[in-house]
């Protein structure tokens, strides 16, 4: 189980890396910092 | 001895670190800072004026929604990382709609136990939500440009009116000249959460939240667990009577439906329910046969 842990903590590093290189933060941030008028139910 | 519960205070401590942007109330804005890349472990409207950090939810429509990507490695890395930490004690510490159903159902009234014939079956909407409205909608149903629209948040998360839609509504006149029928829709599953959650324990936790969904496959493996020694259960079944969540403690202490809110280690006289952090597994002791009578006693 130790082992599959590691795995797992790894493989969500390795996500994040991989959506870092491709640019997903971008496309959070921007609809983060916009206010989401579906969100907040306007839109 | 009885044992202190700092649950509340660090509740109150994350509420107070992932809504930091107080001012935000009073002006209308919303944080438009650095720390907005990242998301938050819990269900926290990005829209809402304290937030300084990014829903995951939002953000994993956002992504998904949007035409160049088909999967979010960013958002899904974030979420299996903390779930491996700490799988659904998020929902119980960090998740601030979570804490704010938990001080609904404080409110001195007539409490409401679910009929399990009821409850268990409901218990699996939570993951419908989570495939549908969060992940297969936003891909899929897309509008002439490509584009999904963030399916959970426009319809069901009553986390986005109560802690963007409500407050933004109030301190902007042009959002309040925009409201329809789809604001009113979301004021009524809002008010529908809030009147429940005074008579149910977390309702929108047990039976709607995606992230909690998420967050539950986690529970057995997460970093963050709960063990009960054999040796020191005497089967008095005290800790099932005290949880919330309705997890059968004995069986099955680190059900996907756990939040780690550690009631039942409080409850139990003989201290044989433990959190452990680690990567390795408690040690196996022999008094299976005594477990075993106690689970039939919380049955």
């Amino acid at each position: 189980m130790a082992a599959a842990r590691l795995a797992m903590i790894a493989l969500a590093l390795l996500f994040i890396g991989l959506g870092i290189r491709a640019g997903e933060q971008g496309i959070v941030f921007d609809k983060a910092v916009r206010v989401c008028l579906e969100c907040i139910g306007v839109g | 001895m009885k044992k202190r519960n700092f649950r509340p205070l660090i509740q109150t401590l994350a509420a107070l670190a992932t809504n930091a942007n107080l001012g935000g109330f009073f002006t209308g804005k919303i944080y438009q800072g650095g720390a907005k890349y990242a998301c938050v472990p819990g269900l926290n409207c990005y829209s809402c004026p304290g937030a300084v950090g990014a829903c995951p939810i939002g953000s994993l429509q956002a992504v998904l929604g949007a035409r160049k990507h088909w999967f979010s490695f960013y958002v899904f890395g974030i979420l299996i990382f903390f779930g491996m930490l700490l799988g659904r004690a998020v929902c119980g510490f960090l998740c601030l709609f979570g804490f704010i159903q938990e001080l609904l159902y404080k409110i001195p009234l007539p409490k409401l136990k679910v009929p399990e014939k009821v409850d268990r079956p409901l218990r699996w909407l939570k993951y419908a939500v989570l495939i549908a409205l969060v992940l297969l909608l936003p891909m899929f149903a897309t509008n002439q440009f490509g584009v999904g629209a963030p399916y959970f948040c426009k319809f069901l998360c009553p986390a986005g009116t109560l802690e963007g839609g409500i407050p933004m509504v109030l301190a902007n006149g042009s959002l309040r000249a925009g409201l329809g029928a789809q604001f009113w829709w979301k004021i009524g599953v809002l008010v529908l959460v809030v009147l429940s959650s005074v008579v149910i324990y977390r309702p929108f936790c047990k039976y709607l939240c995606p992230l909690g969904a998420f967050y539950s496959f986690f529970n057995k493996l997460s970093l963050l667990r709960m063990d009960v020694d054999r040796e020191k259960c005497v089967g008095c079944g005290k800790c099932g009577r005290v949880c919330g969540m309705n997890v059968r403690v004995l069986e099955d202490i680190n059900s996907p439906e756990c939040i780690r809110c550690g009631a039942c280690r409080r409850a139990c006289p003989t201290k044989a329910i433990s959190v452990r952090f680690g990567l390795t597994e408690a040690p196996r002791r022999a008094g299976a046969k005594k477990v075993q009578q106690s689970a039939d006693i919380d049955r």
